[in-house]
């Protein structure tokens, strides 16, 4: 029992020293982000590492998480003779909660990985310490453009996520249930509202994109540098991004919405 | 700014240092000089922490107690600027290399270039093309550093440290892992580009033979403090046993060969 007792003091206060870490870190971070002014090159590069290498999987499970959405949707407001809700359905569950949701889940999963294990692979070939004795700041050289990237590839991938649901939606609707496609329009730009659905998602991507990368920055620049100590890095990259992201989604729903 | 007080031929100047990891202390009060344009070796066993000690003079780690200055300046009271600004006048040749795996030899080598200069493209590629030229691998400027042998690489990686004519090049065990004609190479090159640069070289290396050849003065460490300095010739005729057991290499002496344990017979016949 008193080994139970230790082991768990032991695992608070080394998460509590990890949170001061990563803090630190950020605003170490953060405070060297002008440097990225005058070489937009350097964050456009990791926005395409990032960003547009990670298209593929948005856009299938975008069409996919869509076209399922309007089969399941469809068979429950058939009941109701309210099918011809689906357009609304379809549009609120992506915008509020799928897209900026599943996008972050599959961003943790495809970019924040490789961003960890780049950079723990950096730090354990000593490319990191290289870069410090040639006077160039890691920091600001390696780990600011790939936070920022991102920050600013999350909210477009959660936007193309959205837009290919509601576009797999209408093809499974419309094309192969024969819902008026008039209606699904029609009844989507009724219900939806810019300000209350469209940029409370937006927000949200925005939120998640910057914990995810954030984690997953830190965690490689924080690994311990072996082989091992990377691949647990990586692995911490996804289970923390995952469960960091659907808390922050209920704390951020609760307060938009709630 | 400390301006010190070393003597203007002393390039880097380590008094008092204390540093301990983990409770484990791995310096207790080493004094180092070393001189302007020389070629300096601080040797030692495996885990005395020679490679501590370059990062400790690079700013990269910060001693519990004692002073590291460079140039004159105390380079742990240095801001974040002035650190960077500092270390533009060392290069530093790690152990693996630590090349980009991304950049060819060519980008790897234009890497501080670019950073630190803003040099029209004709006189940058003329820049690298000379620094690899010295190091004999103008002609692999093309290659990535997965293509290289390790002994390339290294010499690549030190082409990269003289990019921005650096005072000081620290070298972090440059022999280890070096077939005789790579190590060779090495050797001439570590040399020569001191005398050809008028550089200062600092060598962190258990590699007495090779590092003998080339040094011109040799700190041993052990157990936390130098056990002894001088000429190569000189440690190699050293009045401690410890230190001539270390210069040549004896299997048994001072650190004995066998690691202290319970006697082999009673191991033997101990019954479980």
């Amino acid at each position: 029992m008193l080994g139970l007792l230790a082991r768990l003091g032991a695992t608070t206060i080394s998460s509590f020293q990890r949170l001061g870490r990563g803090t630190f870190f950020l605003a170490r971070v953060l405070t060297g982000l002008h440097s990225l002014l005058p070489r937009p090159g350097l964050v456009i590069a990791q926005v395409y590492s990032i960003g547009v290498l990670s298209l593929v999987i948005i856009v299938v499970s975008g069409i996919f998480v869509g076209a399922v959405l309007a089969l399941q949707g469809y068979n429950t407001l058939v009941n109701f003779g309210a099918e011809d809700a689906l357009g609304v359905l379809v549009a609120l569950s992506l915008l509020r909660e799928l897209g900026p949701v599943v996008t972050a889940l599959l961003f943790a999963g495809r970019a924040g990985s490789a961003l960890t294990a780049e950079i723990g692979l950096m730090k354990t070939t000593e490319q990191l310490s290289g870069m410090e004795m040639m006077a160039v700041d890691p920091l600001r050289r390696v780990i600011a453009p790939r936070l920022l990237a991102g920050f600013v590839s999350m909210p477009l991938l959660a936007a193309m996520f959205s837009f290919l649901g509601i576009m797999g939606a209408y093809v499974v609707g419309v094309g192969a249930l024969g819902l008026d496609g008039g209606a699904y329009w029609s009844q989507m730009q009724d219900a939806v509202d810019f300000r209350d659905d469209v940029m409370n998602g937006v927000i949200k991507s925005l939120v998640f994109g910057f914990v995810a990368s954030w984690i997953a920055v830190f965690e490689g620049y924080d690994c311990v540098p072996t082989s091992e100590g990377v691949s647990s890095a990586t692995t911490r990259t996804v289970v923390h991004t995952s469960l960091a992201v659907l808390g922050l989604d209920f704390v951020l729903t609760a307060v938009m919405f709630g | 700014m400390d301006s010190g007080a070393s003597s203007p031929d002393i390039l880097v100047d380590i008094s008092d240092l204390h540093f301990h990891r983990g409770g484990r202390p791995i310096f207790r009060g080493v004094d180092v000089r070393i001189p302007k344009g020389t070629v300096t070796a601080i040797m030692g066993p495996s885990g005395t922490g020679k490679t501590t000690l370059l990062r400790l003079i690079g700013g990269q780690l910060r001693p519990h107690r004692g002073v590291v200055r460079f140039a004159g300046q105390d380079v742990h009271a240095l801001g974040h600027g002035a650190l960077y600004r500092l270390r533009r006048s060392m290069g530093m040749l790690f152990q693996t290399g630590a090349l980009f795996t991304h950049l060819s030899v060519f980008e790897n080598v234009a890497f501080p270039l670019r950073e630190h200069t803003q040099l029209p493209e004709p006189l940058l590629r003329d820049l690298v093309l000379m620094k690899l030229e010295a190091v004999g691998l103008r002609g692999a400027r093309d290659m990535m550093p997965g293509e290289l042998s390790g002994g390339m690489g290294r010499r690549v990686a030190l082409a990269r440290a003289i990019a921005l004519d650096p005072d000081m090049i620290m070298y972090d065990e440059p022999f280890t892992g070096q077939d005789p004609i790579s190590m060779g190479a090495l050797v001439k090159l570590i040399r020569t580009l001191n005398d050809a640069l008028g550089l200062t070289s600092v060598i962190v290396s258990h590699d007495v033979a090779e590092t003998a050849r080339i040094a011109d003065l040799i700190y041993v460490i052990s157990d936390g403090r130098v056990v002894d300095s001088g000429t190569p010739q000189a440690l190699m005729e050293s009045k401690s046993e410890w230190v001539r057991q270390f210069m040549h290499g004896l299997p048994d002496g001072p650190v004995p060969f066998h690691y202290p344990g319970p006697e082999l017979v009673s191991d033997l016949l101990e019954r479980r």
